[in-house]
């Protein structure tokens, strides 16, 4: 019999360092792409060059006789023209979703989708070999503007669908009974001189989630099981999706997402590469490994945000919000990805914010363009609402010339009104926005940063100074399965957990949620080694293996402590109760006199008892347990959340804008964070700084374009430029508390707050920066030239914008020029 | 086919190879030296730096037949005698990774520039680690991990590391 | 990710390489430091059927003084040449460029004759080199021969250096006693120069005695802005008079318009980055 060290103090808010860093800081790693059965064979997707055209001619020849070549695939090949890529998240049953299949069979929709695969023994021989295919198109016109895309007598991406529309989506708070009606609060504002109303369009561009490791997939199909290895956050939902849409029985495909290098909602997906795989292994009865370049990853994993927002708001001039208007025109890409469409809806309910408007209404249309389709990017859906609201509060502020902080607050939730149950029918179980608020402004030191943006715009400094404001809250823990089920999604947001004792005493958590990065190991060990009274170090978590862990539905939407954490509270509970009885009848007392403490089970007003491990091994040889239970302490959960959680805050950047260039530098950026309780406050601090890196760079850095043609001008990291640590500053982020109440830990989710609030504080500082030389809106990325043009013409410079050649040196590969590749390189 | 023999965390190997093989896929697929990593194709992310004859590098940007004659050390070779490099060691107690994928290349970059600069500062940091990109961390703590192995590195500095992590085994 | 297949000769003197370098015809490759070359590779922008690796001829590494000037092997990598006390002493303003191009990594294996002979228009050291007055000498099978900077940069990614040569060094006249500065701006720290403008200045008793301004991607070679340097003669280094000299940085420019910045806007930044680099080197 074993027992450990004593738990000494609570684990919970412990900054403790994670325990899963021991591999990653050593190379000791297994990542998809590290995994080479012996025998695999490798596969190569020969791509579509062309946006939208016809195939009217694949000749695999050439290709089929290189060296080491097993085979070249088309779809009719594989026949698996019938196999449509799955769509979880119909909007309506309107919805017009065209099926996508693994490969493009008769046209391409996208430049970038797949037309043939390769099959060689080695990866450089499968990609010598793709090169040899010899694809002939008939080039269709390319759908690629949203607005030209609804309008009547656009060309269409299906012509079968006859419409690029693939749905609209309304929330009308008048006609759901949650609130009044947007139409009518903007009839009257406009009719009322005591009233404004102030019309935005914002632009959320398109952006890449860029994951630092590349997709990959290993699949083995020579034991019983299938094994397939993917660099997937959603191992669960890809077991069921993948098996549903080949017909392979549920119970003969294992998914295992061995170390999964971030994600940020870019893996979640199921991929016609994943499914490639499964098809092909099972064809050449080898283990197939398909390993995507990064040019690959940009230009075919799914794409983010890419929504045109048109806004309106009113208020009455004492500054009192009266109505919001939200119309989204959302970019869907060529096809519908696994939850593509869930992702501007999500939004829906984030519009109103932290404020209390009477009068919504939300209305999204979904299009279809021959574009890279679009998914889940963190944040997904929120951070383009938060944008909108925090932008247009900024705006209102001008319009009635108030401080942007006062006008918040005159219309933000108090923290004596909650719970609160706002506009669109949720109801904000905790938050205090004020003290948030003040801790920031204190943080900040805000009053400080006025006087000397005021002294700045007085000398007419070359450089001014803009402070951005973000009183953001987001709705995380997805979610309760109902409120899924409701809104059109194909599955539940539960999560299962189970808690096994082992006999020495140690314990073994599996849990569905999927972690990739985030310190799930960490955190969970923390929660399980207070729940049970164990050491840290006695607790290890199992997760990322449909064998080990069979039921769950993996991390994302900010889920994994509010759920999934939550789930294996559930299960803890069970084991202490079962070990409580256990204790009672190896202490000869009555299970009501038992307290359970630290670990220790002891009979109230005695001095004894039975520490948690000497009754696991009771359990465990089962000599001597009460006859009315099983000789076992392991125990399962599913939980269900009953409500989102709300985390909040107020974030504020300092932002210098070089007039002269339109250089735009963030000085100073301040985060105050209600997210509950905090598990680990190394974690949460980590998971916020990164979090604000991804919003900042939306602000600022990152953009995904296409040419005229449809062809994808940032395909590399050369162009698609993700800030280094050179391009950022150090933040200083803090934390306040209001425990979550919907909850027994109190927590409320930490990932992707710092993406939801970050941008919008970037862009209405760089606004604030030149507002008073008349500069009103500018698109992101705020890039030097973008700030420089939105003053040129507030002043009346008209510039003369050249048309832009994407191909020229200097402007992309390596500023490598592909039209002249056999330039001088030395 | 060309022949490179090379020796990568101390051990000699000599090899026939494609003249096309990067110095990364050989690490990786002949070698199996698989905790170096591959991020992009263009040699901005870093993932897969390694030491050259003591000098960072991008093994993607460098043929396998070029390192011929040289000494690589990858992070598989950086802990010495079961003990983690101070590098290792701070990016633990700092949290400077999250997903881990950046993080090989980002201590073996960190490494260089300490070697260069054993005691940079916040800017000098930053700039010293612009060849490799991170997505999970925002850089900050990373930052705070390189100076914190700066003070670990100095002479005569005792190593209070909390839970000194273990090279092999453990979780 | 993988290059196509290449045969692959690693001469050991500059006559090998030359030998290689004419018997393999125009689809060699010269690699030296491979650091745009092997991107390029990689995705398979291009296909050499030979690459001739320089790697093996180390007297192409070394940094000299060669009486008025700074001879710089071509091989010489971005690292050595930023430290160099004899590059530092006499070319500053290369210095100070170089430890400007690309990351740590890259500067240990770049190689500054494989970036001048690159050519790229957006890399930084070409401006230097335009504006220092270097001297290239280049190989071939009849002996080596020496063209000026201004004659070397002929096009986008194009030199003087012909089929069947080899640049070998660059020499560098000795800006003694000068003070320089390279302005460079760009996207990300990561991007290449959207503009960037080299500047070395002698000044003598408050006055600009003399002045070198080179520009960075703002044409299809590196560019010398010639009516910056008459316009700085003679001035005082005050802020209205290399403002209105910096006017002039535009003269003979072609800039080209990317994603990043439309030619005008670039030749604003020109104008705009000119002062600041003149100031900056005047202190």
């Amino acid at each position: 019999m074993t027992t450990t060290a004593e738990p000494t103090a609570l684990e919970f808010g412990k900054a403790r360092t994670r325990k899963e860093d021991a591999r990653l800081i050593t190379g000791r790693t297994r990542f998809t792409d590290s995994i080479t059965p012996t025998g695999t064979v490798f596969l190569h997707v020969v791509r579509s060059p062309i946006a939208h055209a016809t195939i009217t001619g694949i000749d695999k020849s050439a290709a089929e006789a290189s060296p080491g070549v097993f085979g070249v695939y088309t779809a009719a090949d594989l026949g698996a023209e019938g196999i449509g890529l799955p769509h979880v998240w119909p909007l309506t049953p309107n919805e017009k979703a065209p099926q996508r299949p693994l490969l493009a069979i008769d046209t391409v929709h996208f430049a970038g989708e797949g037309i043939a695969v390769v099959l060689a023994r080695s990866a450089a021989e499968a990609r010598d070999a793709a090169d040899l295919v010899e694809a002939d198109y008939e080039p269709l016109a390319p759908v690629l503007d949203m607005e030209a895309a609804v309008a009547d007598g656009a060309d269409l991406v299906h012509p079968s669908l006859e419409t690029n529309v693939s749905d609209v989506w309304v929330f009308d708070a008048g006609a759901a009974g949650t609130g009044g009606d947007v139409d009518e609060a903007i009839t009257a504002a406009e009719a009322d001189p005591d009233s404004v109303v102030v019309r935005r369009r914002f632009r959320q561009q398109r952006l890449i989630p860029a994951f630092m490791e590349p997709r990959s997939a290993v699949v083995d199909p020579t034991g019983e099981q299938i094994v397939m290895y993917s660099a997937t956050q959603v191992p669960h939902v890809l077991r069921t999706m993948t098996t549903a849409t080949l017909g392979i029985p549920e119970s003969k495909l294992r998914v295992i997402a061995p170390d999964v290098g971030g994600g940020f909602g870019g893996k979640l997906s199921v991929t016609p590469e994943e499914l490639l795989c499964v098809v092909v292994a099972q064809k050449l009865g080898k283990p197939v490994k398909w390993t995507e370049t990064r040019s690959e990853s940009l230009l075919a994993a799914h794409h983010g945000r890419d929504q045109i927002q048109d806004i309106t708001i009113t208020a009455k001039k004492d500054g009192t919000v009266t109505g919001l208007d939200v119309r989204l025109l959302a970019d869907m890409g060529a096809y519908l990805e696994l939850v593509g469409p869930g992702v501007p809806v999500l939004g829906a309910f984030m519009f109103n914010a932290i404020y209390k408007i009477p009068a919504y209404k939300f209305t999204c249309t979904t299009v279809l363009t021959t574009k890279t389709p679009t998914g889940a990017y963190r944040g997904a859906g929120r951070p383009e609402a938060t944008f909108a609201i925090e932008r247009i509060m900024d705006e209102l502020a001008v319009e009635l010339g108030r401080d942007p902080l006062e006008l918040r607050k005159q219309n933000w939730i108090t923290h004596e009104e909650f719970p609160f149950t706002t506009v669109v029918g949720l109801t904000y179980d905790s938050g205090n926005y004020e003290q948030a608020t003040d801790k920031a402004v204190e943080l900040f030191d805000y009053a400080g940063l006025r006087r000397e943006q005021e002294e700045r715009r007085r000398n007419g400094d070359k450089v001014q100074l803009g402070i951005g404001i973000s009183t953001f809250t987001e709705m995380c823990g997805l979610a309760p399965s109902r409120v899924l089920g409701s809104l059109g999604y194909g599955a539940g947001g539960w999560e299962a957990a189970s808690v096994r004792m082992l006999a020495t005493g140690k314990v073994e958590v599996v849990t569905g949620a999927s972690g990739h990065g985030q310190g799930h190991e960490t955190a969970f060990s923390q929660i399980v080694a207070d729940q049970l009274g164990v050491p840290f170090e006695d607790v290890e978590i199992l997760h990322g293996d449909t064998q080990i862990s069979p039921k769950g539905l993996d991390t994302y939407g900010s889920r994994s402590l509010v759920v999934g954490g939550i789930a294996i509270v559930k299960a803890t509970e069970k084991v202490v109760a079962k070990a409580k009885k256990i204790a009672a009848h190896m202490l000869e007392a009555s299970e009501e006199d038992i307290e359970f403490n630290a670990g220790q089970f002891t009979v109230r007003g005695t001095g004894q008892g039975k520490a948690i491990q000497e009754i696991a091994w009771a359990a465990f040889t089962g000599h001597d347990y009460p006859a009315d239970m099983e000789p076992s302490l392991d125990s399962d959960a599913v939980y269900d959340p009953e409500n989102f959680s709300y985390p909040h805050g107020t974030h504020l950047a300092a932002i210098e804008v070089d007039t002269e260039t339109g250089h735009v530098d963030l000085r100073h950026y301040v985060c105050v964070d209600d997210i509950g309780t905090v598990v680990n406050p190394l974690i949460a601090e980590g998971q916020v700084h990164g979090g604000l890196a991804q919003g900042i760079a939306q602000a600022l850095f990152e953009e995904a374009n296409y040419d005229e043609q449809g062809t994808l001008v940032n395909g590399t990291f050369v162009d698609y430029t993700l800030p280094s640590a050179a391009d950022l500053p150090s933040f200083t982020t803090a934390t306040v508390e209001t425990p979550a109440t919907s909850n027994p830990l109190g927590v409320k989710g930490v990932g992707e707050a710092g993406t939801i609030a970050s941008t919008p504080a970037i862009v209405n500082g760089v606004i604030d920066a030149i507002r008073h030389l008349g500069v009103r809106e500018v698109e992101m990325p705020c890039t030097s030239q973008r700030v420089w043009r939105a003053i040129q013409d507030a002043q009346g410079k008209a510039t003369r914008e050249t048309p832009i050649d994407t191909h020229s040196p200097g402007a992309g590969l390596g500023s490598i020029d592909p039209n002249n590749p056999q330039g001088e390189v030395q | 086919m060309a022949q490179v023999r090379v020796t990568v965390d101390g051990v000699n190997y000599a090899d026939d190879v494609e003249p096309r093989m990067l110095l990364v896929q050989y690490l990786r697929e002949r070698l199996g030296k698989t905790g170096t990593l591959i991020g992009c194709d263009t040699s901005n992310c870093g993932a897969c730096t390694v030491s050259l004859n003591g000098q960072s590098v991008k093994s993607c940007s460098v043929l396998a037949v070029q390192a011929d004659g040289t000494e690589v050390t990858t992070i598989e070779g950086l802990a010495r005698d079961g003990q983690l490099h101070p590098v290792q060691s701070a990016f633990n107690e700092c949290h400077g990774l999250q997903c881990g994928y950046c993080t090989p290349g980002m201590i073996m970059a960190a490494v260089d520039l300490l070697g260069d600069n054993p005691d940079p500062d916040e800017h000098e940091v930053r700039e010293g680690i612009e060849g490799n990109l991170c997505r999970c961390t925002g850089y900050q703590n990373i930052v705070r991990s390189v100076q914190r192995a700066a003070q670990l590195m100095k002479p005569g500095a005792s190593v209070p590391t909390e839970t000194p992590a273990p090279v092999a085994g453990g979780n | 990710m993988i290059p196509s297949q290449f045969d692959y000769v690693k001469p050991a003197s500059v006559d090998e390489a030359v030998q290689a370098l004419v018997q393999a015809g125009e689809d060699a490759k010269i690699l030296a430091g491979g650091q745009s070359l092997l991107p390029v590779l990689r995705l398979r922008l291009a296909a050499p059927s030979v690459v001739i690796d320089l790697g093996g001829i180390p007297e192409l590494r070394t940094i000299s003084d060669d009486g008025d000037r700074i001879a710089i092997g071509a091989m010489a990598p971005h690292h050595d040449v930023l430290r160099d006390d004899l590059v530092k002493q006499h070319v500053a303003l290369l210095a100070q460029a170089t430890s400007t191009v690309a990351d740590p990594q890259v500067r240990h294996r770049g190689t500054l004759g494989g970036a001048l002979a690159h050519a790229d228009p957006a890399g930084d050291l070409g401006a230097v080199a335009l504006a220092l007055e270097a001297e290239f000498v280049i190989a071939g099978t009849s002996g080596t021969r020496t063209v000026t900077a201004a004659d070397f940069f002929v096009d986008y990614f194009t030199t003087a250096i012909g089929e069947g040569e080899i640049l070998t060094q660059v020499r560098f006249p000795k800006y003694t006693g000068w003070t320089s500065h390279y302005e460079k701006f760009n996207r990300t720290a990561q991007a290449w120069s959207m503009c960037a403008v080299a500047a070395a200045l002698r000044i003598d008793g408050g006055t600009i005695a003399e002045a070198r301004i080179g520009l960075t991607n703002m044409g299809t070679t590196p560019i010398r802005a010639t009516g910056v340097e008459q316009a700085l003669v003679g001035q005082s280094a005050t802020a209205d008079a290399v403002r209105a000299a910096a006017e002039h940085a535009t003269e003979g420019t072609a800039a080209p318009s990317d994603a990043d910045a439309a030619a005008d806007y670039r030749e604003h930044l020109a104008r705009v980055l000119t002062g600041r680099a003149v100031l900056a080197a005047a202190g």
